[in-house]
Parts: C-alpha cells; sequence; structure tokens
C-alpha cells in the first residue's frame, strides 16, 4: 500500500504521536533549550548562555569523576560480562543433562529491577565487608567493585542465552569437517565458533555498553554515591545535580546534554562498526 | 575416549550446579534474614535465624504498614498491565502505518522514534515530569500517556522490523476485497502481529515493572509503585529499618518469578529476539 487518505494516516499514527510530543519531543527539546539558561521552574528561565556547561567542569570534580567512573565501570564490565555470558553458553551448548534447568536460574536475575538488586547486593557485600570493620560506603573502590558484580550477576545470564542462540545457529557440519581434518577444540572455537557468533559478540557488547553507560538505579540503591560522590555515575550525579540542591538545575541540564552526546556518539560509533564488520564478513 | 568425555560432562554438570547456587545465593539469603530481628541482620546476614533472632513474619507486619506496599502492588500492576496493553496496540497501528505508506513524513517519522532510543531518561527527566505536571498526566491513568510515549521508539521499531517481512500481498488481496485499511490492520495484519506483540509486551514489562525514576519524578509524591516502596524505606542512612526492608524486598522479588515461572519459555525468547532486533 503506497497511498493511504490522511484520515486513516492520521487515525493510525495520531495516538502514539500526541504522546510522543508531550513524553518525548517537547521535553526533549526544552531540556536543550533550558541548558543554556538559569531555572528552578520552566516559566521563571533566564539566559545564560554556555555558562551552565562551564560550570558542569568547574563547580566542582563531581563531573569528570562520574565521567571517569563510567568509563572505566563501562570498560571493565563489559569485558568481565561478556567473557563469562559467553563462557556459559558454551558449557550450556554441550548438552549435558540439566541444560534448560540452568539457563533458567542463570537468567533470572535479569528480571528483578535495579533499586531490589541494589539493596540484595548491598547485604551481602556489607555483610562480608563488616568482618574488615568497613562498609560499601568507605570507599569508592568497593562501591566500583560491587557495581560490577551486581552487574555481572545480573546481566550474565541475559548474555548468556543471546550467546546460546548463536551457537546453536552453527551448523554442525562445519565443526564435524574440522574434527575430520584435525583440528582440536581451541582451534574449532578460535577458528568456528568465535568468527560466526560475531553478530551475537556485536549485539551483546552493544547492549552491556549502553546498559553500563545508562545504570542509575543499581548505582542509587547499592551505594547512592557514597562516600561522597565519589561512587556516583553519569546518570546518578546529573540527579543529584538537579535534585540535591536549589540553583543547579541548568547545570544539571547542561550535564544531561553532554550526557546524551556521549551515548549517541558511542550508538554512532558502535552503529559503524558493526556495518564495517557485517561487509567483511 | 566415552568415558573421558563422561568424566569431562559430570565435572562440567557439578560447576554449574554450584553457580546456580551462588547465583540463588542472595535471593535466598534475603529471604532467610527477613525473618530475623531487624538489628541482627546487616551485621551477621550469613547467620541462620536461631531462637534469639527468629521472629516469625513481623518484618512484614512492619514493612507492609511502612510503605504501604499492598497499595504500591496495585499501583504497579494497574500501571504496568494497562501502559503495555496501551503499548503493543497503538505502536503496532504506527508501525503498519508508516512502514506501508513510503512516504516523506512516515521515514521522518521513523527516524524521529528510532532517534528517541538513544536519549538518555536524564536528558529529558526534569521537562517531562513538568510536562506531565502541567497536562495533568501526573496520575496512574495519567502516565500510561507517558510510557507510552517514551516507550514508543523501541516498540515501533521492533514491530516495523517484522512488518518488513509480511508479504505485502495478503494486504493487497485484503483491499481488493474491499476492506479499509482500519479493517485490514485489525482483521488481516494485527493476528499476524502476534509473535513480535507478545516480545514487545515482555519487553515493555520487564521495563515499566521495575522502572523507579519515571515513576518516581511523574507521580511519586502521590502514588507509590513497588520499587518507589522500597526506595522508600532507605530514608535516611543508618535509620532505616532492615527487617522491614528483607521483607519488603521478598515481596517485590515474588511476582517477578512467579510471572517468569510462568512465561519463561516467552520471556527468554522475546527478550533475544528483541535484542537481535534492536
Amino acid at each position: 500500500m503506497q497511498k493511504m487518505p490522511k484520515k486513516y494516516y492520521a487515525f493510525f499514527t495520531l495516538p502514539t504521536i500526541l504522546a510522543f510530543v508531550i513524553s518525548f519531543l517537547i521535553p526533549f527539546l526544552l531540556g536543550i533549550y533550558l541548558s543554556f539558561t538559569k531555572f528552578t521552574t520552566v516559566t521563571n528561565s533566564q539566559w545564560v548562555g554556555v555558562s551552565n556547561y562551564i560550570h558542569a567542569f568547574t563547580d566542582d570534580r563531581n563531573f569528570m569523576n562520574a565521567t571517569i567512573f563510567t568509563v572505566k565501570f563501562a570498560l571493565v564490565s563489559v569485558v568481565l560480562i561478556n567473557v563469562f555470558a559467553f563462557s556459559l553458553a558454551l558449557l550450556l551448548t554441550r548438552k549435558i543433562r540439566g541444560t534448560n534447568i540452568f539457563r533458567t536460574v542463570f537468567f533470572m536475575p535479569n528480571l528483578i529491577g535495579g533499586i531490589v538488586l541494589g539493596y540484595i547486593w548491598q547485604l551481602i557485600i556489607n555483610g562480608v565487608l563488616i568482618k574488615f570493620g568497613v562498609d560499601i560506603t568507605f570507599s569508592a573502590d568497593y562501591g566500583f567493585w560491587g557495581l560490577i558484580v551486581l552487574m555481572n550477576w545480573q546481566m550474565a545470564g541475559y548474555m548468556m542465552v543471546i550467546y546460546i542462540a548463536g551457537i546453536q545457529g552453527i551448523s554442525p557440519e562445519l565443526i564435524e569437517a574440522a574434527k575430520i581434518d584435525g583440528a582440536n577444540s581451541w582451534q574449532i572455537l578460535r577458528r568456528i565458533t568465535i568468527p560466526l557468533v560475531s553478530p551475537a559478540i556485536t549485539i551483546c557488547t552493544f547492549l552491556t555498553v549502553t546498559n553500563s553507560f545508562k545504570l542509575f538505579d543499581q548505582n542509587l540503591a547499592l551505594t547512592a554515591g557514597a562516600p561522597a560522590r565519589a561512587s556516583s555515575m553519569l546518570a546518578l550525579d546529573i540527579f543529584t545535580t538537579f535534585y540535591g540542591s536549589m540553583g543547579y538545575e541548568g547545570v544539571g541540564q547542561a550535564k544531561a546534554v553532554m550526557f546524551f552526546l556521549f551515548v549517541g556518539l558511542i550508538v554512532l560509533l558502535q552503529l559503524r562498526f558493526s556495518r564495517t564488520r557485517e561487509i567483511e564478513i | 575416549m566415552k568415558a573421558q568425555k563422561n568424566l569431562q560432562d559430570n565435572l562440567t554438570f557439578i560447576f554449574l550446579f554450584i553457580l546456580a547456587a551462588l547465583i540463588l545465593a542472595p535471593m535466598l539469603i534475603v529471604l532467610m534474614n527477613s525473618f530475623k530481628g531487624r538489628f541482627f541482620i546487616a551485621d551477621t546476614p550469613f547467620a541462620l535465624p536461631n531462637s534469639q533472632t527468629f521472629i516469625g513474619m513481623k518484618n512484614y507486619f512492619s514493612g507492609l504498614a511502612k510503605t504501604g506496599f499492598i497499595q504500591a502492588f496495585w499501583y504497579s500492576l494497574f500501571i504496568t498491565v494497562f501502559s503495555v496493553t496501551t503499548i503493543v496496540f497503538f505502536t503496532s497501528m504506527t508501525a503498519w502505518c508508516i512502514t506501508r505508506v513510503k512516504s516523506k513524513v512516515s521515514s521522518f517519522l521513523y527516524y524521529l522514534l528510532v532517534f528517541s532510543m538513544i536519549v538518555p531518561f536524564q536528558m529529558v527527566m526534569f521537562t517531562m515530569s513538568k510536562m506531565a505536571n502541567i497536562m495533568r498526566l501526573d496520575n496512574p491513568i495519567g502516565i500510561i500517556v507517558i510510557y507510552l510515549g517514551y516507550g514508543a521508539g523501541l516498540s515501533v521499531f521492533i514491530f516495523s522490523g517484522f512488518i518488513k517481512s509480511i508479504p505485502l500481498e495478503i494486504e493487497e488481496a485484503a483491499t481488493i476485497d474491499g476492506c479499509t485499511p482500519i479493517q485490514t490492520f485489525f482483521l488481516i495484519v494485527f493476528p499476524i502481529l502476534k509473535p513480535i506483540g507478545i516480545t514487545v509486551a515482555i519487553l515493555n514489562t520487564m521495563w515499566i515493572w521495575n522502572d523507579y525514576l519515571l515513576p518516581y519524578l511523574v507521580i511519586g509524591s502521590n502514588y507509590k509503585t513497588i520499587p518507589i516502596a522500597v526506595q522508600y524505606l532507605q530514608g535516611g542512612y543508618g535509620s532505616r529499618d532492615m527487617g522491614a526492608m528483607m521483607a519488603m524486598l521478598v515481596l517485590a522479588i515474588i511476582p517477578i518469578v512467579l510471572f517468569y515461572f510462568t512465561l519463561q519459555k516467552y520471556i527468554i525468547e522475546g527478550v533475544v529476539a528483541g535484542a537481535v532486533k534492536g
């Protein structure tokens, strides 16, 4: 169907588009505008140019710290989650008994919400740390590794099911042929399995990077940024800037715009990377 | 050779079994602590309840009283069910229309919706909650509109990908037989969309049920959903009631576990399909 009368077009698209304009498009454009103003509510904004952007870097080191913390976190969690998930997927595609039950159990943490996860792990981690006379708020390093453990627990099962789907898509004849040619299991893994699941690797890397960057609930519940704001990631730092003290709404909004540009850049890089890979294959 | 394979499989099984136990352990530890007195939790979370620390269901009663958890459960359920239904219904219509009608408006709308997927929530959190306030959408019914608008990007994207793979001839035949576009969509296309509709529904259910910041900012001062009720217990640092917290964590997990075990097959398939397409 190439053409549709206008009234039908409106019937099909208007409800979604209206809701989209109200809850995304206007807030998004208004958000860009407000990042150049000083405001406490939308109606009392005063144009201040780029000073909010300058303040984000010069007022205190929170934003820089949060950026560094987030980038480090994303790098470490991407590697650990994917290695862990891929190893689990390899073990679960060996047709041993109990495979389905294991898959069910490993995937389960992914369904639990970030706030609940954060408090579950706060109990466990503090329970261990108390033996050394400290708790998770003692140092940002504890918060960092706590979040890493938590995210592995939550996301490894999710990435695992994607890898399982990828591994099961490899035709058994290929593996069979390689065995006949005398390849050992390491060579099969390196030369056949990994190249053939590379679309799954791309997807999982992408999902873990974006999820790590946007992490908020888990961060809020596990450490709430403690000590001070040293374990705040970007999303939490923006939230604290906005709602933590009066008069910094503009700075918070400017940080949010930069956060958006940051995430956007990563998505673009990722898309370009996966396109070139697809062409190579 | 055969014996070696058996040994390897058994070792793998034992390893996976230990790992599964480790993965379940945090939840079981929370469950165990929910029956202990509030002062025996933080310091010794790994100790089993004994005659001195065991207090039965008391944490559950105090937690329910402090958080209004039962009310929060109904708000969460109401908002999730109706938002997901609304999203599946309206975004499938939109996706079909802008995929089938090839025009500048269609592709503009499509790219605008897809663009919204990459924008982090913090970018719009303040302005969105103000908009909701001005438009009187700051209540459990109004927030459905917010979820439809904010969730539209991903859902339209997933539906569109599927719709492109449906042969056009089916719809053309319906048009020749005299169907209006509305009849074509609801009688012919919508039933075909069922499998991908389940995927969209599951992804949105997992998102909305667990969502914290959006409902907190939009309706949180008057209506608490489950994540808001749990976070509310946090209070000032140090003053919080660990017993009530443990009990509420257990109550927050139970509905998810039930949901998971009933629809497990669809959930895992849906999440994989959603990830691969999204």
